[in-house]
């Protein structure tokens, strides 16, 4: 029997983990996919909010705060790249001006600090490639940068090190109530737990609706990007959003922590909960957008494109149980609660966008909820901090000269354009919940994320993956089970 | 550290330049590469073509570096493998920052530096092409690698988006061994390919090439499902409604090469927008003192040829700049890129009797008219190999087949090999599996006989590259 049953490997599920990993809860971790992150926490913005946009007291508005606030002490601790870049909203015309004090009123109400509104002359200093027609903006100095990827591996890395367990390619099936906790089914065992955490992102509407009678629909919001090359990633300093409108934040424009620029998303409502291929019009639409916040973006040095699903909540029937009117009202904030009829149950759903920005801040809080459930016991041996794997890309000669006298394997470079060498490979499949895909590679060392695309390394980490897992080349996985690279011999 | 030049790739640029800068007097040099062996890209391009202005002789990729690799161990130029430059500052010394197992990180001065890195291969990402991400989508080059060092397929169903010469050996490439190519699709509405290679890499096997099409969308969630496939209009925008679904595992990219500059801009050294390689003089030398440029790393040549030659100037000019100090730097002179290959086979052509020659990259239409008698009649050749091609092609056709032999204990998995003279075409196919049969012991040498009387036919199956013995770590 476990305490706490969590199902979603996302940025959510894994920062709840790693808060449950102080007591002494037998936690465990489901996840359908063969790694962390693998759904909308490694498809987004990568934008650690301030909380100017959320409506005040609304769970989104008090997470986002906090998050944001937690964000550099925990990207210390558990050593995942994290920039504190400053936030701008433009607007871009006279007309629109109230619409910043707007902002500026909401964010204040929410707690942000700093906020300033700033004219083109200024605006100009901080971005000089900001679009013509741009007047002024509001200047959010607590916005900041983060990497999706990194995040949500530290904390399923520091929770598996304290003793949260994972189990990978489990799709939940069913869950039923028992006298007490709930037997949750996966293709592959039933499984006895107290209390689960709905943390299944686009798929959290099926996993709430497995036990409740007050029926959930999460439409997936599609979010097309396009990434460029490190050449042109100071094109922007700060993130550039545009004022925002009814379906989201609008198109940004943003360098990232690892130095690349950033734009997009578009937001489309679609249906299917794996629609993530990217369209013509998508891609042509960010490339218009983005061109309005930041002028002379290269088209040629766009290197890869992509697009994740935000967890959009389009039907909530919790109002019915509660006795309500509002019954099938889009819900706009988090649904972070108990389930009204299942005890013991916690949805973490409709972590749509300021979702990355409040992990942090989320996993405390259903923590919170869980303790008073369970009353745990507080671990006296909880290890609070991770060493990330080393990157030799951004160490200096000294010390790139130290590694490899102290193993070789750091001398020999696998990926060209990030500079990821054989030593960082070996690290990434030999931690805690290790890559055992290509892809899992790439985002815990970057290889194959830069401007060649994996074209250079992509034999070499097949290689070595096979290698040191012990299997054919032809087992080695790009991350599903059917996204191989060679055929058997 | 200290030696007198440095060449950073061990490819042909960076060997050609190596030995002529030797020939003109330079004893201290060493060469840096970053693969575990010289020879770079060509080691992987295991079909003919090679060395016709070189060497006077047809050579496959492999046979053409091993020519410049004996000559380099001959002169004994050190050269430092598996070793990653990461740095380079020119000067009086310039400074060149490396890195491998061995020597951890390190410097060497030296007087003069040649950059030859040669280039990548543009990426699915560069050409923006929608669709999900799924495994299968490959640059043609990485295939290549998968296919001819490695030994290993990348897939079963293919398309080939575009049709430069990379292109079109590829998807002969991938057809010899078992996968079936659904089609080429080009955008432009000529091949940026050789003639003869669409007769031989196509036409021989029944591949269409679609011209003045591209693909819009790449479908499946974690393999590659299928290609939707549009045609073009006069500007290069797919036409609605003419979109079509090809089922295919995987997608090959062949739609053009980068030169990798990383280390020339590090260095500081001005670019070309034209060539996407440093600004150079007359000599050579980039805007950095004592920082030279050779090769594909300059501006993406068409033939390998043309790069040996102008690494051999590019190490004339190092030399000389070691030995006789520095002159006025002069003017940018613009490397002579040549003009990119525009073909199309005529389509009014008697596919009974007008051939195109595939002797060399000229690609003569040749007629050939049988006589009463029974003797032919060829015309349009240029030259008297074409006319013996011709004869052959209509009444015994032959080719030469290039492929991958099993090796056992050695330092690569497989060694390139060919057919030592022609074959009947008909015999391709059990060529082939005998090949596919065999596994040989390493070492094995360019020019060692593997097979005999290859398919029952008199012809022998050689290796065109080296594998040595794999040394214990």
């Amino acid at each position: 029997m476990y305490d706490v049953i969590v199902i979603g490997a996302g940025v959510n599920g894994c920062a709840v983990a790693r808060e449950l990993s102080r007591f002494k809860l037998k936690t465990l971790v489901l996840e359908k996919a063969s790694d962390v992150c693998e759904g909308t926490s490694k498809a987004n913005s990568g934008i650690v909010h301030a909380g100017y946009d959320a409506e005040p007291g609304s769970l989104k508005a008090k997470l986002n705060v906090l998050g944001n606030r937690r964000m550099a002490a925990l990207a210390e601790e558990l050593d995942f790249s994290y920039k504190q870049n400053g936030s701008i909203v433009l607007c871009f015309d006279e007309k629109d001006r109230f619409r910043l004090e707007e902002l500026k009123a909401r964010g204040e109400a929410n707690g942000v600090e700093g906020l300033r509104i700033i004219e083109r002359e200024e605006l100009l200093k901080k971005e000089p490639n900001v679009g013509d027609e741009a007047v002024a903006a509001l200047y959010v100095p607590a916005g900041g940068i983060v990497c999706p990827f990194g995040i949500t591996i530290a904390f399923a890395e520091n929770a598996s090190v304290n003793g949260v367990e994972f189990k990978f390619g489990r799709m939940v099936t069913d869950i039923q109530k028992q006298e007490t906790g709930y037997l949750v089914k996966t293709n592959k065992e039933t499984l006895e737990t107290k209390v689960v955490v709905n943390a299944a992102g686009v798929y959290a509407d099926q996993i709430h609706n497995m036990v409740s009678e007050n029926k959930m629909e999460i439409t997936p919001r599609k979010g097309e990007y396009l990434l460029y090359d490190k050449n042109v990633g100071n094109m922007a300093s700060h993130t550039l959003f545009q004022l925002p409108t009814a379906l989201g934040k609008g198109i940004l424009v943003t360098p990232t922590v690892h130095g690349n620029l950033l734009t997009g998303p578009t937001a489309t409502d679609i249906s299917d909960k794996d629609g993530k291929e990217t369209t013509r019009e998508g891609l042509g639409q960010v490339t218009q957008k983005a061109a309005l916040s930041v002028k002379g973006i290269p088209g040629r040095q766009v290197i890869t494109s992509f697009s994740g699903l935000r967890a959009h909540i389009t039907k909530f029937e919790r109002s019915v149980a509660e006795g309500g009117a509002d019954q099938g009202r889009p819900i706009d904030d988090f649904v972070i609660e108990e389930v009204a009829d299942a005890p013991g149950f916690i949805d973490v759903a409709g972590m749509e966008s300021p979702g990355l920005s409040c992990a942090p801040a989320t996993g405390e809080y259903v923590a919170d909820m869980i303790k008073k459930m369970l009353n745990p016991e507080e671990k006296q041996d909880f290890v609070s901090t991770r060493e990330g794997i080393v990157n030799m890309a951004l160490a200096s000669e000294q010390e790139r000269h130290a590694k490899i006298k102290e193993n070789p394997a750091y001398g020999k470079v696998i990926c060209r354009c990030e500079m990821v060498t054989e030593g960082e490979i070996l690290e990434a499949i030999h931690r805690p919940l290790g890559a055992t895909t290509t892809d899992g590679i790439k985002r815990r060392t970057r290889a194959g994320m830069g401007r060649c695309q994996s074209g250079f390394c992509n034999p070499r980490v097949v290689e070595i993956l096979a290698r040191e897992l012990g299997v054919d080349e032809s087992e080695i996985k790009k991350s599903g089970e059917d996204a191989w690279y060679l055929l058997p011999l | 550290m200290k030696t007198d030049l440095i060449i950073i790739g061990g490819g042909p640029a960076g060997m050609a330049a190596a030995l002529a800068a030797y020939e003109k007097g330079i004893r201290d040099l060493l060469i840096l590469e970053r693969d575990k062996e010289l020879g770079g890209i060509l080691n992987q391009c295991i079909h003919n073509g090679f060395g016709l202005h070189t060497f006077k002789e047809e050579l496959t990729g492999p046979e053409y570096a091993v020519r410049y690799m004996d000559m380099v161990e001959e002169k004994k130029i050190p050269s430092l493998l598996n070793t990653m430059v990461v740095d380079v500052q020119g000067g009086n010394p310039c400074v060149v920052t490396a890195m491998n197992r061995e020597q951890g990180m390190f410097q060497i001065e030296a007087k003069a530096v040649v950059l030859a890195m040669g280039c990548r291969e543009r990426s699915r990402g560069a050409m923006n092409i929608p669709g999900t991400r799924p495994a299968g989508v490959y640059s043609a080059g990485t295939a290549q690698r998968y296919v001819n060092i490695e030994g290993r397929m990348p897939g079963r169903e293919v398309v080939v988006l575009g049709s430069g010469d990379i292109g079109l050996i590829m998807a002969r490439r991938m057809t010899l061994q078992g996968a079936k190519v659904k089609l080429v699709a080009e955008i432009m509405p000529y091949s940026g390919g050789l003639k003869r290679n669409i007769v031989q890499c196509l036409d021989d096997f029944g591949i269409p090439l679609k011209l003045n099409h591209t693909v819009t969308q790449i479908h499946g969630k974690e393999r590659v499902e299928g290609v939707t496939i549009s045609k073009v209009d006069e500007k290069l925008n797919p036409i609605p409604g003419t979109e079509e679904f090809v089922s295919c595992d995987t997608l090959l990219l062949s739609c053009g090469l980068i030169p990798e500059n990383e280390l020339s801009q590090g260095a500081g050294a001005q670019m070309d927008d034209v060539t996407a390689g440093p600004v150079v003089n007359a000599k050579l030398e980039t805007t950095v003192k004592g920082i030279f440029a050779c090769g594909n790393v300059l501006h993406v040549h068409d033939l390998v040829d043309n790069v040996s030659i102008e690494a051999e100037k590019a190490g004339e000019f190092a030399a000389d700049y070691i030995l006789n100090g520095e002159e006025d730097w002069g003017e940018a002179v613009r490397p002579k890129i040549p003009e990119k290959s525009k073909c199309t086979l005529p389509e009014d052509r008697d596919a009974g009797s007008q051939l195109i020659c595939i002797g060399c990259p000229v690609g003569c239409l040749i007629t050939v008219n049988k006589n009463e008698d029974g003797t032919l009649t060829i015309t349009g050749n240029t030259c008297k190999k074409g006319e013996a091609y011709a004869r052959n092609e209509v009444t015994a056709p032959v080719r030469a087949v290039t492929s991958i032999i099993k090796v056992k204990g050695g330092s690569g998995r497989v060694v390139p090999v060919k057919t030592a003279g022609e074959i009947p075409k008909g015999k391709i196919g059990q060529c082939l599996d005998e090949i596919e049969a065999v596994t040989v012991d390493a070492p094995v040498k360019a020019g060692d006989v593997l097979i005999q009387n290859v398919a029952g036919t008199t012809v022998s199956v050689v290796a065109t590259g080296n594998i040595p013995v794999k040394l214990s770590m």
